[in-house]
């Protein structure tokens, strides 16, 4: 970690929501919960913390509660400074700001922050991927290269829906960015953007102001598609494990891809821990007669029940002569007795009653709303 | 804002809790980790919160490396705050010289100018081990309903019992009468659980009374409370009926972590009303393997368990290796047991590593004498090498002999 870095993050809560509308319906992109114990800004939250990035904006839009209740004073995240720090940036903060429809038109919502940062550089993330994300090494990249914009991205396998809802690059030989297809009708194998972006501030505010004054409201395509030749975009290649939530579906696999002790290591690394919001549960407690094999069980679970390939979040309950399995269990949920609940999503706190049967397909998980009684 | 607090907390944590042997060779009693991501002194810590109290001063001075750290600010408890908060308070030194604590007494009256910070009406005296949820708040109650000078909390307990603890023997109305220090005759079954609320006017005066006495004891039980009693001031008992346990021991500290996993034994860690508050380890949450067997046991964040585990508490960061056996064991924090290793009736210090095959404990049932059999004991930092046996009731590094 160098000292001084000077740059200031800024994490769009809000973006890409409308891939898993289910699981966004009252709450951000960044506040879904994922992996037993986390949200998703988590991961990108963390990246910042542990690559020394402390000062940072969240720009959110609408639905923003939870996220409000997630983050705190960002105190987890060793974000409560004096210096620096978290700040929220919810909409119509200022004359400027107010329902945006595009990450341009959100930084212009937020030029007064921005300018106010001492930062010569941003850092700009989304709250759709599940990485470590060494934030260190992309900047190091960014000023080496002379790039005006650095986008992050990955080589992946996409079908035609992943991709539909993704940006790709064709990058040149020199590592250059010199095509973006918005949400192309693909699939195979290409360089998935991660809506990661390093970017000097004088030149964003310079991109801001211009988009403004034309009207442009999208980052993706009044400014990567469309000034690619203009703009030295370099691509810089993650290769560290990443999953990228484009569906519902795409959502519960990157939740079973933990179950994975490889995959495990991969994304919590000793040098990038994730940190999350404490909710001081008791540790997990198995009664007599649970049965309990490849699952992931988070703090203040009482399993007395069987579960098996299944991920369960901080408090959630699995009765005497209940079955789950293939299922993401989330906060505080209750299965009550002799229910079998398979290839399932259930949101905060639902509650399940005795003797419930519920079978979904791990190609298409069932999902329970939140505080649904069933 | 800055008046003043009704109560203030001393809390003494400098025990060194000799009786824990390896454990407490590099930590104060307190800081002893217990059921599955605690330490001991987050029971009077979050009792504290959870009773209104906010301004605690922790008496360190044993091993107080891990204890500070783990105390910080407070934060984990809710207890950062501008005025009041929690305050390690080890001893220091003054324009007349330095000395150490010289027992509880002097403790607090070497910290009587942080108490008089706040001019409390009241000070509650709380020791760091003990295992029990108490609303400190209905005894002090009860202290100003008494109109008492001294209250101290007491538990019934059986005769048979009696003697291994201080003694409160009461008239009718709960004043106290009189108090026997472990006494071979027992004359009441009010065991005093060492929790003290103490007007602190009064308090005050006899702590310096005490210091100025160079004869004396510098300790509640032996000097304080006799000399309190002896000069007529209301000392009454306050009865408590919940769970409590002494985890000064080996046994106890076992017996104590078995508890959470009984539910006949009142120790409910999960009561929403009453939660227990702990610094929280940055950890993803356990994963359970495919071979893994696990029933009747506590595991905490970070685990990855793919062997068996019955009857057990497993604290953070720990990993069972397939084909590994855990029962009636506690095993502490980042802790490896691996291969094939089987570890029965002991308990496992902090970060310390179980090669395969090695055998730590045993089954009572397998031992032909039962008076040789006991708890087996690993530390902190260990290891015990591949095949290597540990008896029941030894102990690695075997501070006992030293």
């Amino acid at each position: 970690m160098s000292l001084n870095k000077n740059i200031l993050g800024l994490i769009f809560a809000n973006m890409h929501e409308d891939a898993i509308p289910e699981l966004t319906g009252r709450r951000t992109m960044g506040s879904v919960l994922f992996g037993g114990r986390y949200r998703m800004i988590d991961f990108v939250l963390s990246s910042m913390t542990n690559s020394g990035v402390d000062e940072v904006g969240v720009v959110t839009k609408s639905n923003y509660q939870s996220l409000l209740d997630h983050l705190g004073s960002g105190r987890e995240w060793d974000m409560a400074r004096k210096i620096g720090g978290l700040h929220l940036l919810p909409p119509f903060s200022n004359v400027t700001s107010g329902m945006y429809r595009g990450r341009l038109e959100a930084l212009y919502g937020i030029t007064d922050f921005i300018k106010a940062s001492a930062a010569d550089y941003v850092i700009m993330s989304d709250c759709d991927v599940v990485t470590s994300f060494d934030y260190d090494a992309i900047f190091d990249a960014h000023v080496k290269s002379g790039a005006d914009i650095t986008a992050v991205y990955a080589r992946a396998n996409l079908d035609l829906e992943a991709a539909a809802r993704s940006n790709v690059f064709g990058i040149d030989e020199d590592g250059r960015v010199n095509n973006v297809m918005i949400n192309p009708q693909i699939s195979g194998e290409c360089n998935v953007a991660l809506n990661t972006y390093v970017i000097s501030k004088t030149l964003l505010m310079t991109i801001i102001s211009e988009g403004a004054s034309k009207g442009h409201y999208s980052f993706a395509r009044s400014i990567l598609q469309d000034r690619c030749g203009e703009f030295r975009i370099m691509g810089y290649k993650h290769d560290n494990y990443f999953s990228k939530i484009t569906s519902i579906k795409t959502y519960y696999d990157s939740n079973m891809a933990l179950l994975s002790t490889e995959n495990r290591k991969k994304l919590f690394l000793d040098t990038n821990p994730i940190y999350t919001k404490i909710r001081d549960n008791p540790p997990a407690k198995f009664a007599i007669g649970a049965k309990v094999r490849n699952s992931i069980v988070a703090d203040g679970c009482i399993i007395e029940g069987e579960v098996r390939d299944s991920i369960l979040f901080r408090g959630a309950r699995v009765a005497k002569g209940s079955v789950v399995k293939n299922s993401i269990i989330m906060q505080d949920t209750v299965i009550s007795r002799n229910c079998t609940i398979d290839s399932v999503i259930t949101d905060k706190a639902v509650k399940i009653s005795d003797g419930k049967i519920l079978t979904g397909s791990s190609n298409y998980p069932i999902y329970i709303g939140k505080g649904a009684q069933i | 804002m800055y008046t003043k607090k009704e109560c203030v907390a001393m809390l003494l944590a400098g025990g060194q809790g000799s009786r824990l042997y390896a454990l407490t060779q590099d930590m104060a009693k307190p800081a002893v980790p217990y059921g599955g991501k605690y330490r001991i002194i987050d029971f009077p810590l979050s009792n504290c919160v959870n009773s209104g109290i906010d301004t605690v001063g922790v008496l360190t001075q044993y091993q107080p490396l891990v204890l500070n750290d783990y105390i910080g600010n407070g934060q984990p408890w809710d207890l950062d705050k501008q005025y009041g908060g929690a305050h390690c308070l080890p001893p220091y030194q003054t324009a007349l010289g330095a000395e150490w604590y010289k027992g509880t007494a002097n403790a607090i009256y070497q910290n009587i100018a942080f108490v008089d910070r706040y001019s409390p009406e009241y000070v509650i005296i709380l020791s760091g081990d003990h295992i029990y949820k108490m609303d400190y708040n209905d005894m002090l109650q009860f202290h100003k309903e008494k109109g008492a000078d001294a209250t101290i909390a007491v538990l019934d307990v059986p005769m048979e019992e009696a003697s291994r603890f201080g003694i409160m023997i009461t008239d009718d109305e709960g004043n106290i009468v009189d108090f026997e220090e472990k006494p071979k005759n027992p004359r009441s079954t009010l065991a005093s659980m060492g929790i003290y609320v103490f007007t602190w006017s009064k308090l005050r005066q006899y702590l310096i009374d005490n210091e100025n006495n160079p004869d004396e004891d510098k300790d509640f039980g032996k000097a304080i409370i006799p000399n309190m009693m002896n000069a007529g001031e209301k000392l009454v008992a306050y009865a408590f009926d919940g769970y409590w346990k002494d985890v000064g021991t080996l046994d106890s500290l076992w017996e104590a972590n078995m508890d959470i996993l009984n539910p006949n034994i009142p120790i409910d860690l999960y009561d929403p009303d009453w939660k227990m508050y702990s610094r929280n380890p940055v950890l993803p949450p356990q994963y359970i393997g495919e071979n893994a067997v696990v029933e009747n046991s506590m595991i905490a964040e970070g685990c990855i368990i793919d062997g068996n585990i019955d009857f057990s508490v497993i604290f953070e960061g720990v990993t069972i290796e397939k084909g590994a056996t855990v029962t009636d064991s506690i095993i502490m924090p980042g802790s490896i047991v691996k291969e094939g290793a089987v570890v029965e009736y002991a308990i496992v210090g902090e970060n310390t590593v179980v090669e395969k095959g090695a055998k730590i404990g045993a089954r009572p049932e397998t031992v032909e004498n039962r008076d040789d059999w006991g708890i087996a004991v690993v530390g902190h930092n260990m290891t015990i090498a591949e095949g290597q046996v540990v008896a029941p009731r030894q102990m690695v590094p075997d501070i006992k002999k030293k």
